[in-house]
């Protein structure tokens, strides 16, 4: 009796192995379907799957699948060839300069507050002081006596990464600041909170949050352009040597004179 | 042939029943497996008692999370515990019937309702209340507290109430039968009777609070510091996972996993007491 049940045990562990083993097994598509999978940064994603609806529609035999998980899950999936590109909305780091990356466009970090707050630039070097903690209040900006509600991006983020490195200038984020998870979250609670203050893809700026003016020049496509705008990050494709046929058809589109006019459109800095 | 059959389906559901015993381990042995190898890495001091998560850069102190996680679980059983219990001793000893029907009902309902409600609400309601009334950014360990207290209800009122339940009825009519009034004999001997199994479902009630994630990262602000007010933002162990997991690769992804055993160990300690160490109390 004993015997029996031990052996049925073993045989539902290998049952549950072989479940799990067969989770891997790729979905295979249809032969003259062709699927492109595309993973990797929540910043580049939206626009990702806007330029997939138009090129599917042109292209009805494509299958494009987008996902998030964010820059760096991007890198790794696109090392693994998980997926056929990966997206990041930062630079590679040294040691993922194995992978071919494409800029498809360029887009601004936008610091936003509420639209209820009367300022409307601030310097680097005060953005540095409120998220290094050194700067709390804000009436050492000029404004009333109530303490700054700070919002962070999570460690790892590419939004965060690359504002790390174009403001921070290697000072840390302080360990008091607000940590939010997607750039969404953080604009909800930029559009509800009067006191606050943060960062997010100039992309997704509306008329719900305010975005400042960094050393007096203001978030606009043209100042980003002329180079004025300083933060501003590339968003890439990756692949993983070159990208076969189907990629490259999709990667083409991209950054076609459509593709890129769907990516101006957007709010975002096309590369043309 | 018929005993065969018998047997046979005793056995198939022999090993459904295992199958819970079998996920567990399941569960067990991979958060072990991965969680594991950074605590011998990095050395379990400077993971348990380091105060720095800067998991990118090396640093994996939790120490902050442990605290933010015990503080908001000793808010919530402040606001959920007295609220509970009177709950509780109102459905055992004062409803009718009909006020029973409406109770019971409307508790599983509490229960049901999924967490990210609770925290859309939050989010909503309490963290501009906070703001505009109390100070502060409203992301902060008060109103993470509040949401949590009402989450818990429903564990802390089912348990208490079949605590109370199980106190026989002679215990009732003996004290009424000194001359105590009802409030007397519920308060000086229903609940010191039903002791232990208010106590256990505290302690449940506090499982469920250390173990709410989504809720949690929506309003507690996720901040890493140990929180010194109650209008200061806090991150727990639950939701330190949470945010970091979609990106997190390599060590920091440990670093999460790390994050999880620590978790386990907690809800483990807390169930055990529960289960157990009150039980045996009770024995005594």
């Amino acid at each position: 009796m004993n015997g029996t049940k031990i052996r049925l045990l073993i045989l539902l562990l290998i049952f549950g192995l072989f479940c799990l083993s067969c989770g891997r097994g790729g979905a295979g598509a249809g032969k003259d379907q062709h699927t492109v999978t595309i993973a990797g940064s929540t910043s580049v994603m939206p626009f990702t799957e806007k330029l997939a609806e138009y090129f599917m529609l042109e292209n009805p035999d494509y299958i494009v699948e987008v996902q998030g998980g964010g820059s760096t899950a991007g890198v790794q999936a696109c090392m693994n060839y998980t997926v056929d590109i990966g997206m990041s909305s930062r630079h590679l780091k040294d040691n993922e300069k194995a992978l071919t990356d494409v800029t498809i466009c360029n887009d601004g970090i936008a610091i936003v507050v509420n639209p209820g707050n009367p300022l409307d630039t601030l310097t680097i070097e005060q953005i540095r002081g409120i998220f290094n903690g050194r700067i709390k209040n804000w009436k050492d900006l000029g404004w009333i006596d109530r303490e700054i509600d700070a919002v962070s991006r999570e460690e790892g983020s590419g939004t965060r990464g690359s504002f790390e490195d174009l403001i921070m200038n290697k000072l840390e984020i302080d360990d008091g600041i607000m940590v939010q998870d997607s750039n969404g979250s953080v604009k909800e609670v930029i559009a509800t909170d009067p006191y606050a203050i943060g960062y997010i893809s100039l992309g997704l700026l509306d008329g719900r949050v305010k975005g400042l003016a960094v050393n007096g020049v203001s978030p606009t496509m043209e100042n980003i352009k002329s180079g004025d705008y300083e933060i501003v990050r590339p968003f890439l494709y990756l692949t993983n040597g070159e990208p076969d046929e189907c990629a490259r058809t999709f990667i083409d589109f991209v950054l076609s004179m459509e593709g890129q006019t769907i990516l101006q459109k957007e709010g975002l800095i096309d590369i043309l | 042939m018929a005993f065969n059959k018998e047997k046979f389906i005793k056995y198939i559901l022999t090993v459904f029943a295992l199958s819970s015993l079998f996920f567990l381990f399941l569960i067990f042995a991979f958060i072990l497996i991965e969680g594991l190898p950074l605590f011998l890495k990095v050395g379990f001091k400077n993971i348990i008692f380091g105060f720095k998560w800067a998991p990118t850069k090396g640093s994996f102190g939790i120490f902050p999370m442990i605290v933010s996680s015990f503080l908001v679980t000793f808010g919530a059983l402040i606001v959920g515990g007295p609220l509970g219990l009177s709950c509780a001793v109102y459905l055992a000893e004062y409803s009718g019937k009909r006020m029973k029907m409406l109770l019971k009902p409307a508790l599983e309902l509490l229960a049901g309702i999924p967490s990210v409600v609770y925290g859309f609400l939050g989010v909503i309601y309490i963290v501009p209340l906070v703001r505009n009334y109390l100070g502060g950014s409203g992301f902060s360990l008060i109103s993470t507290s509040v949401i949590l207290g009402v989450m818990i209800l429903p564990t802390i009122i089912s348990i208490s109430f079949d605590a109370i339940m199980s106190v026989p009825r002679t215990y009732r009519e003996g004290s009424l039968a000194m001359g105590a009034t009802k409030w007397q004999t519920i308060y000086k001997v229903v609940i010191p009777s039903a002791r232990s199994g208010i106590m256990a479902g505290f302690i449940l009630g506090m499982g469920r609070a250390i173990g709410e994630t989504m809720a949690v990262i929506m309003i507690a602000g996720n901040a890493l510091k140990i929180p010194t007010s109650l209008l200061d933002p806090l991150r727990t162990l639950t939701g330190n996972i949470a945010l970091e997991l979609a990106y997190a690769t390599g060590d920091h992804r440990l670093g999460l996993f790390s994050t999880g055993v620590v978790l386990l160990v907690i809800i483990m300690a807390l169930n055990y007491i529960a289960n157990f160490g009150i039980k045996k109390k009770r024995l005594k």
